[in-house]
């Protein structure tokens, strides 16, 4: 058979890619090198937005790999690993990255939401994957290890402890001014 | 300011991005604010996530730029913010290629991951590590395994995964972590369960000893983690591999209980792993392949890809196996993702009946042009099997297989129709007109050069003898017009074969080389002048030796033997016939199904064994004088496999010599073997020359010794002869851990099984891609006729097989695949006799009870003639 008896190993991932509905590349992580240079990896990440933007499939077989992926709104997905992975693992990675994120911003996985936070992208992919290897695959797990305080609140909440924050120093400056008013 | 510049973003549409023009030096220039004090948090957090955000869209940062940015963030280490922290550790790890020093912040890493604060001591580990180096290693050495069995799920597996990445780069540190990793094996977090496994394999995998315990230890124990029952079922199955183990194995039972796992993941990762399992019986498949059929109906399209795509392999070998699927496939066909859909017709294909073709086809033609290359490629050869099961479908696959051809794709694709086609061709003599045709348009508009030879070469193969050889003419020609030189040359030679073989298209021909003469690239300009010479000859013979059937001598052969001709100049002009044969004829092999996954491995001319064989007995100085090597046999076994010495010997044939290599091995780690020879006993009147002992034979290293015998001269038809074989050696005993020999040995000898000599060692198989040329060419001047009866032959395959393997030569035309239902077929064989005798048989074989066979037999030599047909009678 052409496939040879898989050489047991951690390393699964082979690359998490985040496209926007133009198919630019927002995020990106390539953890081997299958794609060494900045400009093979565009041409991948063009290559396989083309393949995929249209339809509603979640998985092909691209360039020797396969791809698992994901749209929402105006974001797609992907994780890729080799053409002899379990599929249901890239697949597990996939969603452990999908429903983070999703409970970061709040169900509000779109481009703009994403951009203003990319902060809290880059741990939670930092917390999904390391150098390849599955770390973890509990999207629960992986939010409260990200433990992004601030991005967790929503904008407006967030203003008024961040004004809170700043009150003491105000207090300080309003207290040394009449100090030296007086 | 942040809250500004995302207002103004705002207001200029809503599909921006506040990242779009960061400009690399803008933000560096920006990061000159983590000096100031106090820290503020808030912006610092955004500056690093705009460094990491241009790195991540491959932005080039040189290491003054980095080595600057680094530094400045390492200050940041004084905040206590926690998301700026993190921010930290993303930095350092992106950072750590690039920038110099990278070590200052280790004492920093080293507190972090060790502190209070849980949230830290993971990512602290995982950046650590990514900056550490061995000598670092060691100093970090006992927090890090402390971190391995830390209680805390993410520490411990951040220790376990940094671990892992360190193996590479030093392992005699990272095996010392051992047993905490074994203690990490037993935790109750999956996660840190599956991190374990992963490294205990990776520290133990070269023993095995140690693996096979590991294994029985976690099967017997079980697993909460599905990621390490996968890892755990690979692990199993390479072991199985390795070992050879049989299918009664507990390790065998274990993966196979994994298909009744709760997890899905685990459940096809256990079918993938027995499906791809090498001698599996189809009922070993089966409950591998009922668990991947309740997969096809799955809602998730993942698990259904997974699952066909399982079982197209499956449908591979087993096509019987997959049958009982062909209803959970067949509503797949029109799924909607295109791959699991071809992956499903492209199964049936291989496991419905000749009646379903059509549907299928017509379904997937309907979608071909959305689905990507690499199934593209699935099709083709799903097709090309279908071509040789069903032959009668060759029209409707044909047709397919031009309207793929028209479409868009790369070069693996075209290549896989190109030869799809080639092989129907091949196959089906009444599809070769229109096979043809759908070529010639394809490469009318081809830019794949590699393709275009391949046709060419094919065109002026096929195309002669078809009824209307002039209509490829102006296909060809247009080549030699349009395309590059490699084209162009090769039009040449195509077309240079429709002159030799039609006379009423010569002159026409004659008028094109002209032509073609006037080239502006040498190496066609060559061909053209070269054939237009042989060509106005009009000569038959020459035609079939330079037009028609080329050189068949081995290239690496003829480079060296022109090398040592220009060395020892002299009067006498180069002798063709003393360069050696190719072994191999390569257009004859089976072009080989290229693996779903593309190689992109350029095919190397390797040196082929004969020349292997050339050059190690030419570094023999008993061997010198015999010449070139005429031909090298595959090895014959003297003794049984499992005995004491392993002995196997390879026929070397001189023009007047023969040379026997034995290779020999010792098996017993007791003793070493010195002086050892083989001692030939002649039944004929073959004359033992020379021994070459191998000196020494330790414990399982190979070592050959060699036997030089000389071939009979004054009686040539002797080609067949017995010997009998016996080992003779000196036995040093010595100790089987040390291999320290003792002093004295003893002489001992052992017997090996005979050794045969037979005609097929004294011809060498040579193709003639056109074989009546080459039987015109030879000439009737030493024919021979003969009639035998095989009366112990039953089919003519088995007639046709018999003769091959006994005279040694090469079937040309491919006339050793018997048509289905015939009763009468001809063989034609073409090879060199030992002296560089040209030699062609043609036997026209009649089955009546038993096998009839009329032998004709044409060499440029006659008693060459009579030692063929001797040697058939």
């Amino acid at each position: 058979m052409d496939s040879p008896i898989l050489e047991p190993s951690l390393y699964t991932v082979k690359a998490v890619l985040i496209l926007d509905n133009d198919g630019d590349r927002l995020y990106a992580k390539y953890y081997d090198d299958t794609y060494p240079t900045v400009k093979e990896q565009k041409a991948f990440e063009k290559n396989i937005f083309n393949k995929t933007h249209r339809t509603d499939s979640e998985i092909a077989l691209l360039e020797g790999l396969t791809v698992v992926y994901k749209s929402n709104i105006d974001l797609f997905f992907y994780v890729i690993g080799s053409s002899h992975e379990n599929e249901l693992m890239l697949m597990a990675v996939l969603n452990c990255l999908f429903d983070s994120l999703s409970q970061m911003l709040r169900k509000n996985v779109e481009r703009r939401a994403l951009l203003e936070n990319m902060e809290g992208l880059f741990l939670a992919v930092d917390e999904i994957v390391d150098g390849g290897v599955i770390l973890e695959s509990d999207p629960q797990q992986v939010v409260h290890r990200v433990a992004l305080r601030g991005d967790d609140v929503p904008l407006t909440e967030q203003t008024v402890t961040q004004v809170r924050h700043l009150l003491p120093s105000i207090h300080s400056l309003v207290a040394t001014t009449i100090i030296l008013w007086s | 300011m942040i809250k500004k510049f995302d207002k103004k973003d705002e207001e200029s549409g809503s599909g921006s991005n506040p990242f779009q023009h960061l400009e690399k030096s803008a933000v560096l220039q920006e990061a000159r604010i983590f000096n100031e004090t106090p820290i503020n948090p808030r912006r610092c957090l955004h500056i690093l996530t705009k460094i990491i955000y241009l790195l991540n869209q491959g932005e080039h940062f040189g290491t003054m730029e980095a080595t600057e940015a680094f530094f400045a963030m390492t200050r940041l280490f004084q905040s206590n913010d926690q998301t700026l922290r993190r921010m930290c550790y993303l930095t350092i790890k992106e950072l750590a290629n690039l920038s110099e020093d990278v070590i200052i912040v280790t004492s920093s890493l080293t507190k972090d991951m060790t502190g209070k604060e849980d949230v830290y001591r993971g990512p602290a580990i995982r950046a650590l590590c990514r900056i550490t180096d061995t000598t670092m290693l060691q100093a970090i050495e006992r927090y890090m395994k402390q971190a391995i069995v830390d209680k805390v799920p993410s520490v411990s597996s951040s220790a376990l995964v940094s671990s892992l990445h360190m193996v590479k780069m030093s392992y005699d540190v990272v095996k010392r972590w051992v047993n905490e990793a074994q203690e990490a094996a037993s935790s109750d977090n999956v996660m840190v369960q599956y991190h374990a496994l992963g490294l205990l394999y990776h520290l133990r995998k070269n023993d095995r000893l140690a693996v096979t315990k590991m294994l029985n230890k976690f099967t017997k124990s079980g697993l909460k983690s599905p990621f390490a029952y996968c890892m755990l079922i690979r692990i199993a199955s390479k072991l199985l591999d390795e070992t050879e183990g049989g299918h009664d194995s507990p390790l065998f039972d274990f993966i196979e209980s994994c298909l009744r796992n709760k997890n899905e993941m685990v459940v096809y990762e256990a079918a993938s792993a027995i499906v791809h399992m090498p001698n599996c019986t189809a009922r070993e498949l089966a409950p591998a392949v009922s668990v991947l059929q309740l997969f096809c109906s799955s809602p998730k399209a993942a698990l259904r890809y997974a699952a066909v795509r399982t079982l197209n392999k499956v449908a591979m070998k087993h096509p019987s196996a997959v049958t009982a699927c062909n209803l959970d496939l067949e509503n797949l066909i029109t799924d909607s993702n295109r791959s699991i859909a071809t992956l499903a017709i492209t199964t049936l294909l291989k496991t419905g009946s000749e009646s379903s073709v059509d549907r299928l086809m017509k379904q997937i033609s309907s979608f071909v042009s959305e689905i990507s290359d690499e199934f593209k490629v699935v099709v083709v050869q799903a097709i090309s099997a279908l071509c040789q099961k069903y032959p009668r479908k060759h029209s409707v696959m044909m047709n397919f297989l031009s309207n793929m051809l028209r479409d868009d794709g790369g070069f693996d694709y075209k290549r896989a129709i190109v030869d799809c086609i080639i092989s129907i061709i091949e196959e089906n003599p009444d599809s070769k007109e229109t096979g043809l045709a759908h070529l010639c348009e394809f490469i009318e508009d081809c830019e794949h050069t590699v393709l275009a030879t391949k046709i060419l070469h094919l065109l002026g193969k096929e195309g002669p003898r078809t009824p209307q050889p002039s209509k490829y003419i102006r296909f060809i020609f247009n080549r030699v017009v349009l395309e590059s030189e490699a084209v162009r040359a090769a039009a040449v030679s195509a077309l240079a074969k429709f002159g030799a073989q039609n006379d009423d298209l010569l002159p026409s021909v004659l008028v094109l080389m002209q032509r073609c003469m006037m080239d502006s690239d040498d190496e066609v300009r060559d061909r053209a002048t070269f054939y237009m010479n042989v060509l106005q000859q009009k000569q038959k013979a020459l035609n079939a030796a330079y037009i028609f059937n080329g050189l068949s001598v081995s290239i690496p052969g003829l480079e060296k033997s022109l090398h040592q001709y220009t060395l020892e100049p002299s009067e006498k002009p180069f002798d063709m016939k003393s360069v050696p044969l190719a072994t191999a004829p390569l257009s004859e092999q089976k072009m080989e199904m290229a693996p779903v996954a593309t190689s992109k491995l350029p095919e190397k001319l390797a040196p082929s064994r004969q020349d292997i064989y050339q050059e190690q007995l030419a570094s023999i100085p008993e061997f010198q004088s015999l010449g070139p090597l005429f031909k090298s046999s595959d090895p014959v076994q003297l003794t049984e496999a499992e005995t004491e010495y392993v002995v196997r010997c390879i026929k070397h044939t001189f023009s007047k010599h023969m040379v026997f290599q034995f290779d020999c091995t010792n098996t017993l780690n007791d003793q070493l073997l010195q002086k050892v020879v083989v001692q030939m006993e002649p039944s004929e009147s073959y004359e033992v020359l020379h021994y070459v002992p191998a000196a020494n034979l330790p414990y399982s290293q190979p070592g050959s010794c060699y036997t030089l015998v000389r071939l009979p001269d004054d009686d040539p038809t002797a080609v067949s002869c017995t010997f009998s074989c016996t080992m003779k050696y000196l036995v040093r005993d010595c100790d089987p851990n040390t291999g320290e020999p003792d002093d004295d040995g003893y002489d001992d000898e052992y017997v090996l099984e005979d050794l045969e000599v037979t005609v097929a060692d004294h011809i060498q198989k040579v193709l003639k891609p056109n074989f009546g040329a080459a039987w015109e060419e030879v000439g009737e001047d030493n024919e021979k006729e003969e009639t035998f009866a095989l009366a112990s032959v039953r089919t003519l395959e088995e007639a046709v097989g018999n003769i091959i393997s006994f005279l040694g030569m090469q079937p040309c035309e491919r006339s050793d695949k018997v048509p289905e239902n015939k009763n009468s077929h001809v063989l034609f064989l073409a090879g060199v006799f030992r002296g560089a005798h040209d030699v062609l048989v043609r036997a026209r074989l009649a089955l009546a009870d038993g096998v009839t066979m009329q032998v004709t037999v044409r060499s440029s030599d006659e008693t060459v003639v009579d030692i063929i047909l001797a040697s058939v009678g």
